[in-house]
């Protein structure tokens, strides 16, 4: 007993390398090493975005070198940029995973989604087409790539979110969520989602992308690009958001900060070619990453939380 | 938003603001955000767009944490808001928590992951019911240090006399609840002296700002320094049908545990005992987090385990260095808080999540219950209800692998799940 007393005694609390990045991992491991034991049939939502494919990353770890079996879960806007839909498609054979594709398209065509008008940004109409495909595939947990830096509804979830029937979030009325013991109990019919980097910041997510050395897609880096500038920020000009007549086509260097629906996603003007550059940047900038790059957020203070009750991500 | 680099940073601070409604935790938090440049400049315009909404001439700070419609309306924080920031030594998650008795248990989420709680004081009226019953919860919930921030420093004339009395007041407090770690800090939230930098009208103060105590206080409780305990949370059989491949495993044919670390450090060759069964092998390999074979894990680390012989292990074994057991039982006495509006029922079973194990319980006695705010305790109570504490003895159906919440918070923390509804009804620490 004395020995076993000593040894730990003696450890050397310096020598061991021990990071930031190193707990939040750790943390989102065990998260979803949780989803992995207790859940029976897993969706990982990915766009290809940033956030989903630092997820992705993850999950590959949690259960290395077992193959992932979580099903992955694009709900496509038919917005797309072309080089982010080739990323995942690229990411989905390189891991011989399973991607489900249920579009917000066919939502619309099925008329289970009206638009009130043609070529409007669709992220909010994500909802219907997320809760068919959860109710389609019977999926128990979506696990997202969410993080409460992001938006003030967001900084309030629980990291295992429940959501009832009908897809609601009932933000007066979470469960609590004590230590890191979580309940991932649903009835037949509800769900929960389930946010493994709720506690990373923008710049965590790039120094673990630097990391991981982990791909994403090429307009997350510095490009040329046609774009008007409209209400202070950089609208892309593409067949879906066309220049108006008065408007004064400039051709800058542009990086994305994040990747949606095209008719609401602005890059910033960068020149960071590489991920040590935007870290840099990160660092440094003014403005927060869905102040600078959402269109829709910015139309009120609530327009997340709104979304977020009926069943958004 | 300082630069990181991911080399130099001393690590996390997970930490909570507790206290009274209108002691001042928004305030302080919008405070520290704001003067430790923070602050994003969008962000800073929604929150000058709403002050003046609300007829305000100065931005205020509160709003900065502010966020749910719901909360706005009533004025309160209902739930948690978790906000993040850096300085360039370290980086910080608060919990700005809830105020409100009814939301205790919202208070009770925020402070189980804090390292630290900082509790905030009206200077102009001292120690509240609701500064006890937070500073009571923090403890009982494991959150290893507290610091008190005298607040409102302003309105009192920055009196050194009104400090004393209130430093020594809330000294006496924690150390009667059970802290052995104590600080005290005068502050002016609204008007940010000693959040970020001293300011001349606190002269007579001579210790750190409140920031410059959050850069260098201790993180969580070193649960290196403790013995081992691994908790299995998923048990993978690799073989052909389920190895990735090119993941350079394809040869691989044995049964691996998932799980964490909870506390010590495990090496390759050491001979663990693996409880409920009380089974001994010996550590093959040790698979990281990256996927690469290493010598040795440390606590926190989420690993995968190969044991030298073929045994029956499933979700929710226990690994223990031999020399250091745990306890194994059905039978275990715990402090419970109870969360839920519906009371507790001992003529129900419920479910309990301890480690990885889910499992079905019973509660067998209410004990007695503790008034958190006078610290009396009444015996023989007739029932426990929503944010109540009490004493109970507990009988789980399965035999469980723990140890007293006081010398590993890791093993000895529970929660209670309603079978029925599903919801989180109660959390315990067992004692
Ligand atoms: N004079 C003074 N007022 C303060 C100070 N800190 C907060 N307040 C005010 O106290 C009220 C409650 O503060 P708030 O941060 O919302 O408290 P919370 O309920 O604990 O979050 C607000 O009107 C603040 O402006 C301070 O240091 N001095």
């Amino acid at each position: 007993m004395n020995a076993v007393l000593e040894k730990i005694r003696d450890f050397d609390q310096a020598a061991r390398q021990w990071t930031h990045l190193d707990a939040l991992e750790s943390e989102a491991i065990h998260i979803l090493r949780e989803i992995g034991a207790e859940c029976n049939n897993p969706a990982l939502l990915f766009s290809g975005g940033k956030d989903s494919a630092v997820v992705l990353h993850l999950a590959l770890k949690a259960f290395f070198p077992e193959r992932l079996r979580f099903t992955l879960l694009h709900i496509d806007t038919e917005h797309n940029y072309p080089e982010v839909l080739d990323f995942r498609d690229r990411i989905t054979r390189k891991y011989d995973l399973n991607l489900v594709v249920r579009s917000v398209g066919d939502s619309i065509r099925q008329g289970r989604v009206r638009l009130r008008h043609e070529n409007e940004p669709r992220n909010k109409y994500q909802t219907t087409t997320l809760l068919d495909a959860i109710s389609e595939h019977e999926f128990d947990v979506c696990i997202g790539g969410a993080r409460r830096d992001e938006e003030k509804a967001r900084a309030k979830e629980r990291i295992f979110s429940f959501r009832d029937e009908f897809g609601q979030w009932d933000p007066k009325n979470q469960r609590p969520e004590i230590w890191n013991i979580y309940n991932t109990r649903v009835a037949p019919g509800e769900n929960i989602r389930a946010f493994p980097i709720s506690n990373w910041t923008e710049l965590d997510v790039w120094e673990y992308i630097q990391r991981e050395a982990i791909e994403l897609p090429e307009i997350y880096f510095s490009h040329e690009r046609d774009v008007v500038i409209r209400g202070g920020a950089l609208v892309p000009v593409t067949p879906l958001t066309p220049p108006h007549p008065d408007d004064e086509i400039k051709r800058l260097s542009v990086r994305f900060r994040t990747v949606g629906d095209i008719t609401c996603t602005a890059p910033v003007e960068s020149k960071a070619l590489s991920v040590d550059e935007i870290i840099l940047e990160t660092a440094q900038t003014q403005i927060t990453e869905r102040g600078a790059t959402r269109l829709d957020d910015q139309t009120s203070e609530a327009a997340m939380e709104l979304r977020k009750k009926e069943g958004y991500f | 938003m300082a630069i990181n680099n991911p080399q130099q940073v001393s690590g996390l601070l997970r930490f909570i603001t507790a206290g009274s409604v209108d002691d001042g935790k928004s305030t302080l938090i919008g405070r520290l955000l704001f003067d430790s440049k923070n602050l994003q400049v969008d962000q800073l315009s929604a929150v000058e767009a709403s002050s003046k909404k609300r007829g305000m001439q100065q931005i205020d700070l509160s709003l900065i944490t502010d966020g749910l419609l719901a909360e706005r309306e009533q004025g309160i924080t209902i739930d948690v808001a978790y906000r993040y920031f850096a300085t360039p030594a370290r980086k910080f998650i608060v919990g700005d928590s809830p105020g409100h008795v009814q939301y205790t248990r919202n208070m009770v989420t925020a402070a189980s992951s804090a390292d630290l709680a900082i509790v905030l004081i009206d200077a102009e009226n001292g120690v509240k019911s609701q500064t006890r019953r937070h500073l009571y919860l923090a403890h009982w919930v494991g959150v290893p240090h507290v610091v008190f921030a005298v607040n409102k420093m302003d309105k009192v004339g920055f009196s050194q006399e009104i400090y004393r009395m209130i430093e020594e007041e809330c000294s006496q407090l924690a150390r009667s609840v059970g802290f052995s770690n104590i600080h005290v800090i005068p502050v002016s939230a609204l008007e940010g002296d000693n959040i970020t930098v001293k300011g001349d009208r606190l002269h007579w103060y001579s210790g750190p700002t409140l920031l410059e105590y959050l850069e260098k206080a201790p993180a969580a409780q070193d649960t290196e320094v403790q013995p081992m305990r691994f908790s299995v949370q998923r048990v993978t059989r690799l073989n052909r049908e389920n190895i990735r491949t090119n993941s350079g495993f394809e040869d691989i044919d044995t049964r691996g545990y998932q799980g964490l670390v909870i506390s010590g450090q495990l090496n390759v060759g050491d001979e663990v005992v693996i409880q409920p069964g009380g089974y001994r092998s010996q550590v093959k390999k040790l698979l990281n987090a990256s996927g690469k074979f290493v010598e040795a894990v440390f606590a926190q680390e989420s690993i995968t385990v190969f044991l030298e012989q073929d045994l029956d292990i499933s979700r929710g074994a226990m690994f223990s260095d031999v020399s250091l057991v745990g306890q194994v039982s059905k039978d275990f006495d715990a402090e419970l808080c109870w969360f839920d509006e519906d009371p507790l029922d001992t003529n129900r079973t419920y479910l309990i999540k301890q480690t990885s194990n889910v499992a079905k319980v019973r509660l067998q006695s209410i004990n007695q219950l503790v008034d958190v705010e006078t610290l009396q305790k009444s015996l023989h109570p007739s029932g426990m209800k929503m944010n109540d504490i009490g004493h109970v003895s507990l009988k789980s159906q399965i035999q469980l692998s723990f140890d007293s919440f006081e010398t590993n918070p890791g093993t000895g923390a529970f929660i209670l799940i309603d079978e029925v509804s599903n919801r989180t009804v109660a959390a315990g620490t067992i004692r």
